[in-house]
């Protein structure tokens, strides 16, 4: 186990502090930018759409994992971003300008959303999201002369500063600079008074509100923080499905981006990124599977779901902290050496914890 | 402006209907009281019901009573399953993840009826199949007045089951302080579970007084989304207040829908968020923001 020895106030408020983190971190970096030397096409499209992924991912975690605050709807802005971006470049404004205005046009809708929103509590806001995303997929499907409704909307080519990108790997460099972008910025929000006042409202509003945060203020901008990421994710998300219709910003992408964030573990930007590579092997082992699984049970129409469903149920009754908590398991076994136990990480007994006063 | 035999029959198909929202709220209420957790997948426990009480039906030749009461109690047995192997051992994670875990086992529920029942619609042959007629031009399907009947029947029962009985007493105090309960000796788990026995056993009820209106397929579970947005109009924390929203809710519905074609299906949302943004705890409401 590394001991940290600060020589300098730069220790403090460096982002990896520890040498093993700045190597893995590196080498991931360097591996995603050498990727189109090594990766056919098709995989380079699937790891580019897996890095918008991680955007959206780390758009809910900032809101769920580290503000507490529970959403059904955040394919909704994943909706709101696509479709508000592809309206504007159809009209003629450049990339640079339609990604800032969308990404502005999406915090302030979040805002609104949550500045309603910050009087709930609990499970009011989940279904309050949930209403929220089914009247945004209703609004995209009945506005026909914006949206072009039910039939879709054809995304316009990307052209990024006059330049076209019409290869694979020029996309992939677009998606992988917003993703170096989303994480940076992300990692710096929970260094501000901004950001750990989110998480003192994720673990007690009431100790928050004691120590002079103003609860409401927070969860409004947490909304509005994590809106303009996953609108940002929706641009991105636009000119990977080149088509869009409503249809794809429905309950069960919502249910997606959840599954990310918890089985990749609440509470950490890493977490959603291991989410992200996890939703995107999933179909693939899926179909693997149902090449395995005898033909009465592989052919079966709702095999998808159904081990959706199994998986998040398996993680959170068994590894609450999901991959990521399993991850930091394994290295705190490895640093610690002979000296990991079986109750090094037991939880305590819980009783429940009321909202209700009487 | 609609005949006023219309406007009757509006009426009662919206009551009919908020009625069977009711009786999947009563469920999500009794359960949200006992452990504080709501169940996103109550809607789904409707749809197994009415899918329980169909197999039943066909395996003993067409009978519906017998059926239907083998086939609540069976879907109960799975709620008090689904209690005491699994939701028992999250109590005290993160809400966040509770609700993720029963809109997961959602989706499993829909998967394991469809490939066990198929996935196409189904008809359950009940004795409600035909209609009354009130008065000249007024008829209503007896199906929809069995579920009036059904949700008062129900009520009533309930009503008697929680002020009356040792048990019912013994599940208010477990719901209002669990630390006090189990000093007093209360067997706080099982109760907890058998709570979700019998919401369980309600919402089969209603999926399967509701297959004449509904017919019987897979996606009938999601009726218990707008059932939660009925009781969240109403207020989550009392029953009455939940049971009075659903019936807002349904009777509405039928309206909207006839005014306002364009928000067809989703004007039970929209009722919720406006009742939301003016009174975030519901009409009547049972929680109190803790102030420092």
């Amino acid at each position: 186990m590394q001991v940290l020895f600060k020589t300098c106030y730069e220790d403090d408020i460096r982002f990896l502090a520890k040498t093993g983190e700045k190597v893995r971190v590196g080498l991931v970096i360097a591996a995603l930018l050498a990727a189109p030397l090594w990766l056919q096409n098709y995989y380079l499209a699937e790891l580019g759409l897996l890095l918008v992924y991680a955007i959206a991912g780390i758009g809910l975690m900032i809101l769920t994992g580290y503000t507490g605050q529970v959403s059904f709807g955040h394919a909704a802005f994943l909706g709101i971003g696509a479709y508000c971006h592809s309206i504007l470049i159809s009209h003629g404004v450049p990339f640079s300008v339609s990604v800032i205005l969308t990404t502005a046009f999406s915090a302030a809708i979040g805002m609104a959303l949550g500045r309603s929103a910050s009087r709930m509590h609990g499970f009011y806001l989940a279904i309050a999201t949930l209403a929220f995303l089914i009247l945004v997929e209703t609004l995209l499907g009945e506005w026909t002369s914006m949206t072009g409704g039910y039939a879709g909307l054809k995304v316009p080519a990307l052209v990024v500063f006059g330049m076209p990108l019409k290869a694979v790997w020029q996309q992939y460099y677009l998606d992988l600079f917003f993703v170096l972008i989303v994480v940076m910025a992300a990692a710096n929000l929970f260094r501000t008074s901004t950001g750990r006042s989110f998480l003192a409202v994720r673990d007690s509003e009431l100790s928050a509100r004691s120590l002079g945060v103003n609860v409401e203020w927070v969860k409004i901008q947490s909304f509005g923080v994590s809106a303009a990421i996953t609108g940002l994710a929706g641009v991105l998300l636009a000119h990977h499905l080149h088509y869009l219709s409503p249809e794809v910003f429905n309950v069960l992408e919502s249910l997606k981006l959840m599954l990310m964030i918890v089985v990749g573990g609440l509470g950490s930007i890493l977490g959603a990124i291991f989410g992200a590579i996890l939703i995107s092997l999933l179909p693939i082992s899926i179909s693997f599977l149902k090449d395995v699984l005898p033909p009465g049970i592989g052919q079966q129409a709702g095999l998808e779901p159904l081990l959706f469903g199994l998986i998040i149920v398996l993680f959170i009754v068994f590894e609450p902290l999901g991959i990521y908590g399993r991850w930091m398991k394994l290295r705190y076994f490895f640093e610690t050496f002979p000296y990991c136990r079986k109750s090094s990480f037991v939880r305590q007994k819980s009783y429940l914890r009321t909202e209700r006063l009487r | 402006m609609l005949p006023v035999n219309d406007i009757i029959h509006l009426a009662v198909t919206g009551l009919a209907q908020g009625c069977a929202y009711g009786l999947i709220a009563l469920g999500f209420v009794l359960i949200y009281k006992a452990t504080e957790v709501v169940n996103f997948a109550h809607g789904e426990f409707m749809m197994l019901g009415a899918f329980a009480v169909l197999a039943y039906s066909e395996a003993m030749g067409g009978s519906f009573w017998p059926a239907f009461v083998l086939g609540c109690l069976s879907i109960g047995v799975v709620g008090y399953l689904l209690d005491a192997q699994i939701m028992r051992r999250i109590i005290g994670q993160s809400s966040a993840s509770i609700f993720i875990l029963t809109v997961a086992f959602g989706f499993i529920f829909r998967s394991a009826a469809g490939m066990i029942w198929g996935w196409k619609t189904l008809t359950l042959s009940t004795p409600f199949g035909g209609t009354v007629t009130i008065a000249e031009g007024l008829t209503i399907s007896s199906g929809r007045i069995a579920i009036i009947v059904a949700t008062i029947i129900l009520c009533s029962v309930l009503y008697l089951f929680f002020s009356k009985t040792r048990y019912g007493i013994a599940m208010q105090a477990a719901s209002q302080n669990q630390l006090a309960a189990y000093y007093m000796g209360i067997p706080v788990k099982r109760l907890v579970s058998v709570t979700w026995a019998i919401g369980a056993t309600i919402a089969a009820a209603a999926g399967a007084l509701l297959a004449p209106v509904t017919q019987v397929d897979t996606t009938i579970g999601f009726l218990g989304i707008k059932a939660l947005a009925g009781a969240i109009v109403g207020g989550f924390g009392s029953i009455p207040g939940a049971l009075l929203g659903c019936l807002l809710i349904g009777i509405i519905e039928p309206f909207a829908d006839y005014y306002f074609p364009a928000i067809k299906g989703v004007s039970a949302y929209v009722v919720m968020l406006l009742v939301l943004f003016v009174r975030p705890e519901g009409l009547i409401s049972q929680t109190f923001q803790k102030k420092v």
